[in-house]
């Protein structure tokens, strides 16, 4: 019985970056933003968050650094989108790719290298508690868009803009403050991998994982608790290939550790095709 | 949609071009180079000599083909970032073929040919189907294909066609005769009659669009998908096929590589041509012809920047994705003046004219 609990254990670890990208998702793709660009936010996350914690010598001071990196890069989406009204898919892509050019950069420019930045030691990094942040934030974001006046101002701006606009709320304000807040929770995403998970940033270290944030808030049908759920089974998921890779070390075996590498990915593709989209998408999901 | 097709508005591209070099500027400036410095490192390397150029046209080529496949997706409005997926797929397909096939010269390249362009259509068709079928997400569907797909194609050359003689991740070669011969103008750039393949998608595409209802219908859907319904057109199967065709364009990219340049399927051949595609397609205005005019400059862009990291200290060759993704930003805005801003210069306009009846 021991594995399954140390699975489970090892599921939310690995869940725990995404629970935070997804719950910025999920607030931006509530107020009617598409935010595609959640991989580039949690890459300049990853990066900022072990850049800092490794001058710092804090992993706090990096993890909060990650999320004001994170709202700059998501100022800057907001302003192509929602100032100049660009599309939200393509300009998500371009802050992705931008994140991808920037980081590198960046990297170059701090550490002389652009692979990595240098490994973190061990207090310089986090044990688990960007996974208890995580839990608390879940569910304050779950109480808070159904309890309180300005999460209804959120949802309201997702499915009935103009309804919002003749109560008198300014819906891009509204936008604005989700899109800012789902950077800042994408730029936590980015260093709990690079500062709790790994002991430093390495190059275009998130792989995919904003995706998987975004099929996981498909999945939970843009519902908190079950969009987390969604995020734990891509945690599963990726828990149990790592522990197929552990035990795949003879040479007999090697040459199936490459697909079961693949595992995530192919979950991911299969609860896209599975989760159709429904009545639960947020009407207004992408209008300028 | 905010994404013109006529060639006559060239204010934005230029525009765009404009930011991007001064935004390009001010970052070279932060780290301490020189932008003249780099500005000149890039036309260099760009088109110093024959064989620069040559390369860059190498790098041209792919960008034209991938700016074409997201340029089909972005006018049925669909966002095709499954396109580097697709082509892997496709060079994967080709060189098997090559490896298998007849060992007869022009059998083996029309086979090839036809398995490149199979499989970015297979790659491109399963997107279109979870787009079109599943109403999956097209872009995280995309980016998932495309992991799926450097995954099981490296997995396959690695452990069933490995190539004995060599340390790098390869398959076996194709036999040199079936390999298209470089033209000697850009001396030992791999430059062949197969460069001709990707002017020639342009065309067709451009006549495609123009001519054919399919084409007409394609865009239709993108446009005004409400109006295209009750033309009584079906959306599901336009969707479908704008994804699948775009991987049919990306495959070719695959027969290139294998028959035109490195002669067998190599893992990670591609410096994400697909990726690139999308800032061709917009910079190019999603018209065939102004993408093949931006695919140069990106294969320029491109092969000027694989200099940068032994010609400056700081620079390193990912510069190229920043600029890339700047320009996609200033392409893809419905407008570069913010309404507050546009207000008051209308006020300021009004007030400086004074008021017209």
């Amino acid at each position: 019985m021991d594995s399954v609990l140390d699975i489970i254990l090892s599921s939310i670890r690995m869940a725990t970056p995404l629970w935070f990208a997804a719950m910025g998702g999920l607030l931006a793709e509530r107020s009617g933003v598409v935010n595609l660009a959640l991989e580039g936010l949690m890459l300049i996350g990853a990066f900022t968050g072990a850049a800092v914690a490794y001058n710092m010598g804090s992993p706090v001071i990096g993890f909060i650094a990650a999320g004001a990196a994170g709202a700059l890069l998501a100022i800057l989406f907001g302003f192509f989108t929602l100032t100049l009204k660009g599309d939200q898919v393509v300009i998500g892509m371009g802050i992705n790719l931008l994140s991808a050019g920037l980081t590198p950069f960046l990297n170059k420019y701090f550490f002389h290298v652009t692979s990595s930045t240098p490994s973190l030691s061990i207090d310089q990094r986090f044990v688990y508690g960007p996974t208890l942040f995580a839990f608390g934030l879940i569910a304050s974001v779950s109480f808070w868009l159904r309890r309180s006046v300005s999460g209804l101002w959120v949802r309201v701006a997702g499915e009935h803009p103009t309804a919002l606009a003749s109560a008198g709320i300014r819906v891009k304000r509204v936008r604005w403050a989700a899109v800012i807040f789902s950077g800042v929770f994408a730029g936590f995403g980015g260093a709990t991998m690079s500062t709790m998970l790994a002991s430093a940033f390495s190059r275009q270290m998130t792989a995919g994982a904003g995706f998987m944030a975004i099929a996981a808030l498909i999945l939970g049908r843009w519902a908190p608790l079950p969009t987390a759920l969604g995020c734990f089974l891509f945690g599963l998921t990726d828990s149990i290939q790592i522990r197929l890779q552990g035990q795949l070390t003879g040479a007999d075996s090697a040459w199936l550790l490459q697909l079961i590498q693949l595992a995530p990915y192919i979950v991911t593709l299969f609860v896209l095709a599975g989760a159709i989209r429904s009545s639960s998408t947020p009407k207004a999901l992408g209008e300028n | 949609m905010v994404f013109e097709k006529n060639l006559r508005s060239l204010t934005r591209p230029l525009s765009a071009l404009i930011l991007g070099a001064l935004v390009s500027a001010i970052l070279i400036r932060i780290v301490g180079e020189s932008p003249w410095r780099v500005a000149e490192i890039f036309y260099n390397g760009a088109m110093g000599s024959a064989y620069d150029l040559g390369l860059s046209l190498f790098y041209t080529v792919p960008l034209i083909l991938t700016g074409l496949a997201v340029s089909v997706g972005l006018r049925a409005r669909l966002f095709n970032i499954g396109v580097e997926g697709q082509l892997t797929v496709a060079a994967f397909a080709a060189a098997l073929a090559g490896i298998w096939g007849p060992q007869d010269v022009i059998l083996n390249r029309v086979l090839g040919f036809a398995a490149a362009l199979l499989g970015g259509f297979l790659w491109g068709a399963i997107l279109g189907y979870l787009k079109a079928r599943r109403q999956a997400h097209e872009v995280v569907a995309g980016i998932m294909l495309n992991f799926i797909a450097y995954g099981i194609t490296s997995w396959l050359a690695l452990n069933f066609f490995k190539n004995p003689d060599s340390q790098n991740p390869e398959t076996i070669p194709l036999i040199d005769a079936v390999r298209i011969p470089a033209w000697s103008y850009f001396q030992s750039a791999p430059i062949g009659w197969h460069v001709l393949l990707a002017p020639l998608a342009a065309m067709l595409l451009w006549g495609f669009y123009r001519w054919t209802e399919a084409g007409w219908g394609m865009e239709a859907v993108g446009e005004n998908p409400k109006a295209a319904r009750e033309a009584g057109l079906s959306i599901a199967q336009k969707q479908f096929w704008a994804l699948a065709m775009g991987g049919m364009i990306a495959g070719i990219v695959g027969f290139i590589e294998v028959y035109g340049n490195s002669g067998k399927f190599i893992v990670g051949f591609s410096p994400a041509y697909g990726f690139m595609g999308i800032a061709v397609a917009l910079v190019g205005r999603l018209h065939p012809f102004g993408i093949i005019l931006s695919a140069a400059l990106f294969g320029a862009i491109h092969k000027g920047s694989l200099d940068l990291d032994f010609e400056t200290e700081w620079i390193t060759r990912d510069f190229a994705q920043i600029l890339q993704a700047v320009l996609i930003l200033f392409m893809s805005c419905a407008t570069l003046v913010p309404a507050g801003i546009q207000n008051r210069l209308e006020g300021l306009k009004r007030r400086f004219y004074g008021q017209r009846p």
